[in-house]
C-alpha cells in the first residue's frame, strides 16, 4: 500500500525570546492557530482532525493541554488527540491519521513555555527515575558529556561548535571560542536560548492540498526512531536513530536544498548533519533553529513548519525537517518535504 | 541538599523495594492578559468579565479565548457579586492545602450577568445548601485582598427565595 | 473503520493492586507487555512500533516516560510514541496504535498503558495549590460530585442507584483474577454505611487508586493469520473532544460523548446499540456514571439510564452486561483504565474472559472518558472481521 499524498499547506508560529512576560498559553497559541488556519484556506470547522503536543512539566501543572483547547474553540466537538511530546510527533500522528483515508485535513499545534521553571532541573525529570533522575544531572551537563565524546573522536573542534553558533545566531567564531566555558567543553553560545512559543501547521491530502496551496510541501517520507535511554549504552558521537529515520524517510534519494534540524546544542547539529549525510552545500537552519529560540515541545514542529515554508515560498524544492526528544538526541524524527508530489 | 534521596530502607528480608527521591521544582507562572485584568479588578472589589464578540457570551473570569469560538474575547463587562448556586459538593475528604474545616461545601455559581458558572466555596451549614440557592460574595477586606480568586473568601446565602430551575438548568 | 482491517491478537494486563512494590514502572509495563506478546505468539523483536499512554506525568514524577521505557519495552531502533488525553488516554492510545495498522504504516504494533500511582501522590498532582485560585476540592471526586448531583436532580433517579452499581461491579470483580478490589462481603448496606466523601459520592462508590498496566498487540489481517489464537477485529474507532468550560455546556451528557458514540456505531454498522452490542466496558470511576453513560451512549433514553441499572439489565446475565470485569470501580491504574476497557471488550468477543465471560458475545464496546467529561475515546470490536 503506497502512502497517501499528504502536504503541509500552512504554518504559523510565535516565538518569545527570552520568554513571554504577559500572555498565557492560550493567548500565545490563539493568534498562531488562527493564522495557520486562515493561511490554509480550509475553514476551521472542516478540518478533519486536530492533534497537539505539549508537556505538563514545563508549567508544573497537570492537564495543561486541556486549558489550551480554548485557543481552538473545540465546538461543535472535534476529533482530537494529544501527545505529551514535541508537536512534531503530533504531526506524525496526524500524518498517520490522514493515511487512513477518511479525513483529508488536520490541524497540528504545539505550545511550550519553557521559561517558567529552571529547565535544567525540569529536564532531569526525564531521566530514569530510579538511577539517574535522583542525581539531578541537568541537560547541559549531559550534552557536555556528548560534546566531550565528540571532541575526543577527533574530527571536530570547539571552534566548529562556535562556527555553528556564529552562523545561526551571529557573532564571530574565532571570538566566541575564546569565551569562558559554562559547562566545559560547552560555552553559553553552544546552548539554545530557552524561550516560550507556539506553532501550528495545517496538513492536507492530495487534491485538497493542491486546491488550497500553490506549492504544497509534500511529505515524501517520514519516520522516527528511539535509542537506548542510558547514555552509557550508546555511542553519543553518532545518532543512529537519526540515520535510520533519515534513510527510511528517503533523505539520500535526492539533493537537499535546506534542512531544519532540531539541535538544542551546537555540537548536536554536527552529529545530525553527519547522521543525515548532509553535505556542505546544504543550507542548515536558516531560521536560526533551536539555538536562536528553544521553546520545548514547539521547536520540533517549528522545524517542520520552517522547512515547509521554504517549499511553499518557492525558495527550495527539497527540504529535510528533523525533531528530537530526550537527553543527547535519544529519539529522532525525520521527514523529507518536496515541491513535487 | 534538599534534593538528596533519602537512604534506602531495607525490608525485613533484606531487599530494597522503594527509594525516596523528593522533587522540588519552582515555577514562575504568568496569569495571562485576560486573567491579569480580572485579578486587578478583584483587588478593587470588582468582577470584570469579557463578552465574546462572536457568540456574545460573558465569561467570568475572562479566558484567553472564547472556548467555543476560538477567538479572543471582546468587550469588558462588570458583573454582580451575587449569583445562583447551580450545583455543589459537600467535601468530607482532607487534603493538603485545605483551608476549610470539614465538612464544607463548594459549588458552581452562575453570577448575575455571566454566562458561565465559577467554582467557589460556600459558607453555610451543608444540610441547608440547595441547588438554586441565591448567594453573594464575601470579600476579603480591601487592605488584605490578594490578586486571586481568594479575594472572595467564600459565598454566603442572601436569604432571597431560590432561583427557579429554568433560570440555571443550562449551567449543569 | 477506514483503511485496512486491524486485528487484536494479544491482550495482557497486570494484577492490579494499590502498591506493586515488587516491580519498577518498567517492570509493571513489561508484565502486561509480555503477557500480550505471549498471547499473540510474538516477541519484542517481531514488533514494528510501540505506542504508550498514561495520565499526567506528575502521577509518577517521570517526565515523558517513553524515554526511560524505550529499553524495557523493546522499542530501541523502532518508532515509539506517547499519547496523553487525560482519563481517556488508555482508549486513545489503543486507537493511535490501531491507526498505525489501518493506515498501512505497520504490521505489528505493541501498545501499553500504565499508571503506578503508588510512586507519587495522584491526589496531590490533581489538587495542589495553583496561583490565583483558592483550594476548593479534593481530587477528581470533588470535581465530579456536583455533576452527579445535577444528574440526580435532572433524572429523578432513586438515591440508591449509585449503591447498586457499586455492589454490582464489585461482585463482577470477584470473577476477575486481575482485579484490584476483592470485596466478597460487598452489599448495599456496606456501601451505604461507607463514608460520604464528596456528597453525593460515598467511599465505596468511588474507584480505588491502583498500580497497573495493560497491553495489546494489534496487527494487520495478514499478520493475524499467524496468530495462535482467535483475533478480535476492530470495527470502529472514534475520539471526540469539547472544551472543559463553556456557557450552556451539558456536563451530565456531553455532546462530545454522544457524537463519539454515533461515529463509532456508524463505522460498525450499529443502528440499535442495545440490541446489537452484547457487552460494554465503560469508564465508570464513580458509580453514578453508569446510568449517566448509558444515556450518553444511547443504551437508554434521557433520564432513564438508572432504570436499566436498577432492574439488573447491566449485571452479568442481564440484557446488557456493563463492566463484567468489575470496571474502573474495581481497578483504576488511571492511564491504563481506558485501555483495560478496550482490552476487556476484546477479551469478551474472543471468548477469553473466563469467569466473567458473557456467553456468545460477538460485538462489544470499549469506552473511556477524561478531563472534565470532555475527552471521549471508543472502539467497537467484534469476533467477525466484516
Amino acid at each position: 500500500m503506497s502512502p497517501r499524498e499528504i502536504a503541509i499547506v500552512s504554518y504559523a508560529s510565535l516565538l518569545a525570546v527570552p520568554g513571554e512576560p504577559q500572555r498565557d498559553e492560550v493567548e500565545l497559541l490563539l493568534p498562531v492557530v488562527t493564522e495557520a488556519v486562515a493561511r490554509s484556506g480550509i475553514p476551521k470547522r472542516e478540518l478533519g482532525f486536530t492533534v497537539s503536543g505539549s508537556c505538563d512539566y514545563l508549567g508544573g501543572r497537570p492537564f495543561s493541554f486541556v486549558m489550551a483547547l480554548d485557543a481552538i474553540g473545540a465546538w461543535p466537538p472535534i476529533a482530537e488527540s494529544h501527545v505529551e511530546m514535541d508537536g512534531a510527533f503530533a504531526l506524525y500522528e496526524a500524518w498517520v491519521r490522514l493515511q487512513c483515508g477518511d479525513v483529508d485535513s488536520a490541524l497540528v499545534y504545539a505550545f511550550g513555555r519553557s521559561t517558567q521553571g529552571d529547565l535544567g532541573r525540569v529536564l532531569a525529570q526525564q531521566l530514569d527515575p530510579y538511577t539517574l533522575s535522583p542525581l539531578w544531572p541537568d541537560d547541559t551537563a549531559l550534552a557536555a558529556l556528548q560534546a566531550r565524546a565528540l571532541l575526543d573522536r577527533g574530527r571536530v573542534s570547539e571552534r566548529d561548535f562556535a562556527a555553528v553558533a556564529a552562523r545561526t545566531r551571529g557573532g564571530d567564531a574565532d571570538e566566541l571560542v575564546q569565551r569562558p566555558y559554562t559547562v566545559a567543553p560547552l560555552r553559553a553560545h553552544d546552548r539554545g536560548t530557552v524561550a516560550d512559543g507556539a506553532a501550528a501547521v495545517v496538513l492536507a491530502a492530495g487534491d485538497l492540498a493542491r486546491k488550497v496551496c500553490k506549492r504544497p510541501a509534500w511529505i515524501r517520507g517520514i519516520d522516527h526512531r528511539i535509542e537506548q535511554h542510558q547514555l552509557g549504552q550508546r555511542d553519543l558521537t553518532r545518532s543512529v536513530s537519526t540515520a535510520l529515520a533519515g534513510e527510511r524517510a528517503g533523505v539520500g534519494k535526492g539533493p537537499v536544498d535546506v534542512a531544519e534540524l532540531y539541535a538544542p546544542y551546537t555540537h548536536q547539529e554536527l552529529i545530525l548533519r553527519e547522521a543525515l549525510g548532509l553535505g556542505e552545500g546544504v543550507e542548515v537552519n536558516p531560521s536560526g533553529g533551536a539555538l536562536a529560540a528553544h521553546p520545548l515541545m514547539v521547536a520540533g514542529l517549528s522545524r517542520f513548519g520552517e522547512a515547509a515554508e521554504r517549499i511553499i515560498d518557492g525558495s527550495a524544492n527539497r527540504a529535510v525537517a528533523h525533531a528530537t526528544s530526550g537527553p543527547c538526541l535519544q529519539q529522532n524524527l525525520v521527514a523529507v518535504l518536496e515541491a513535487a508530489p | 541538599m534538599s534534593d538528596a534521596s533519602k537512604p534506602a530502607k531495607k525490608d525485613a528480608d533484606g531487599e530494597v523495594r522503594r527509594i525516596k527521591a523528593p522533587v522540588k521544582l519552582d515555577y514562575t507562572v504568568t496569569a495571562g492578559l485576560a486573567l491579569s485584568r480580572f485579578l486587578k479588578g478583584v483587588t478593587a472589589g470588582k468582577l470584570l468579565g469579557q463578552r465574546c464578540g462572536v457568540c456574545s457570551k460573558v465569561y467570568v473570569p475572562p479566558r484567553g479565548g472564547c472556548p467555543t469560538c476560538g477567538v479572543g474575547m471582546g468587550e469588558q463587562v462588570e458583573v454582580k457579586d451575587t449569583g445562583t448556586l447551580t450545583t455543589f459538593c459537600i467535601v468530607n475528604v482532607p487534603f493538603e492545602g485545605q483551608t476549610m474545616k470539614l465538612p464544607y461545601v463548594y459549588g458552581l455559581i452562575a453570577l448575575d450577568g455571566a454566562d458561565n458558572a465559577l467554582h467557589h466555596l460556600i459558607l453555610a451549614p451543608p444540610e441547608e445548601v440547595r441547588m438554586g440557592m441565591r448567594l453573594r460574595a464575601e470579600w476579603v477586606p480591601p487592605e488584605s485582598r490578594p490578586a486571586s480568586m481568594e479575594a472572595i473568601r467564600w459565598f454566603v446565602p442572601t436569604g432571597e427565595p431560590d432561583a427557579p430551575w429554568d433560570s440555571y438548568k443550562e449551567h449543569l | 473503520m477506514s483503511g485496512r482491517a486491524c486485528a487484536i491478537t494479544g491482550i495482557g494486563q497486570t494484577k492490579h493492586a494499590s502498591k506493586r512494590d515488587d516491580v519498577s514502572i518498567a517492570g509493571l509495563c513489561r508484565e502486561a507487555a509480555l503477557r500480550a506478546l505471549e498471547d499473540a505468539g510474538l516477541s519484542f523483536a517481531d514488533i514494528d512500533a510501540v505506542v504508550i499512554g498514561k495520565a499526567p506525568d506528575m502521577f509518577e514524577g517521570v517526565m515523558m516516560p517513553e524515554l526511560y521505557l524505550a529499553d524495557a519495552l523493546g522499542a530501541v531502533g523502532k518508532p515509539m510514541m506517547r499519547v496523553h488525553t487525560a482519563g481517556s488516554v488508555g482508549g486513545s492510545t489503543a486507537i493511535v496504535a490501531a491507526h498505525l495498522i489501518s493506515s498501512g504504516v505497520h504490521e505489528r504494533v505493541l501498545t501499553v498503558s500504565f499508571e503506578k500511582q503508588s510512586e507519587s501522590d495522584a491526589m496531590w498532582a490533581l489538587s495542589h495549590k495553583y496561583p490565583f485560585q483558592p483550594p476548593l476540592m479534593a481530587g477528581a471526586g470533588g470535581f465530579f460530585a456536583p455533576i452527579v448531583r445535577s444528574y440526580i436532580k435532572r433524572s429523578g433517579a432513586p438515591l440508591d442507584t449509585g449503591i447498586a452499581v457499586a455492589v454490582k461491579d464489585r461482585l463482577h470483580a470477584l470473577k476477575n483474577p486481575y482485579a484490584h478490589l476483592t470485596l466478597p462481603e460487598i452489599s448495599n448496606d456496606m456501601v451505604k454505611a461507607s463514608p460520604m466523601l464528596w456528597d453525593p459520592i460515598r467511599y465505596l462508590e468511588t474507584c480505588p487508586s491502583s498500580d497497573g498496566a495493560c497491553a495489546l498487540v494489534l496487527t494487520s489481517a495478514q499478520a493475524a493469520r499467524r496468530a495462535p489464537g482467535k483475533p478480535a477485529w476492530v470495527r470502529g474507532t472514534s475520539m471526540r473532544t469539547e472544551p472543559a468550560v463553556f456557557a450552556g455546556r451539558d456536563q451530565v451528557s456531553p455532546r462530545a460523548g454522544r457524537e463519539c458514540a454515533a461515529d463509532v456505531y456508524r463505522q460498525a454498522g450499529v443502528s440499535n446499540p442495545s440490541k446489537q452490542i452484547d457487552v460494554a466496558e465503560i469508564y465508570v470511576p464513580f458509580s453514578w456514571f453508569e446510568p449517566m453513560w448509558l444515556e450518553n451512549l444511547g443504551f437508554a433514553e434521557v433520564n432513564q439510564g438508572w432504570q436499566k441499572t436498577m432492574d439488573g439489565s447491566t449485571a452479568l446475565g442481564g440484557a446488557l452486561p456493563i463492566n463484567p470485569s468489575g470496571g474502573v470501580l474495581s481497578s483504576n491504574p488511571i492511564g491504563a483504565s481506558g485501555m483495560l476497557r478496550f482490552a476487556e471488550a476484546a477479551m469478551q468477543v474472543r471468548g477469553q474472559a473466563g469467569a466473567h465471560q458473557v456467553d456468545g458475545a460477538r460485538m462489544a464496546l470499549g469506552h473511556a472518558y477524561g478531563g472534565a467529561s470532555q475527552f471521549f475515546s471508543m472502539w467497537i470490536v467484534s469476533s467477525e472481521r466484516e
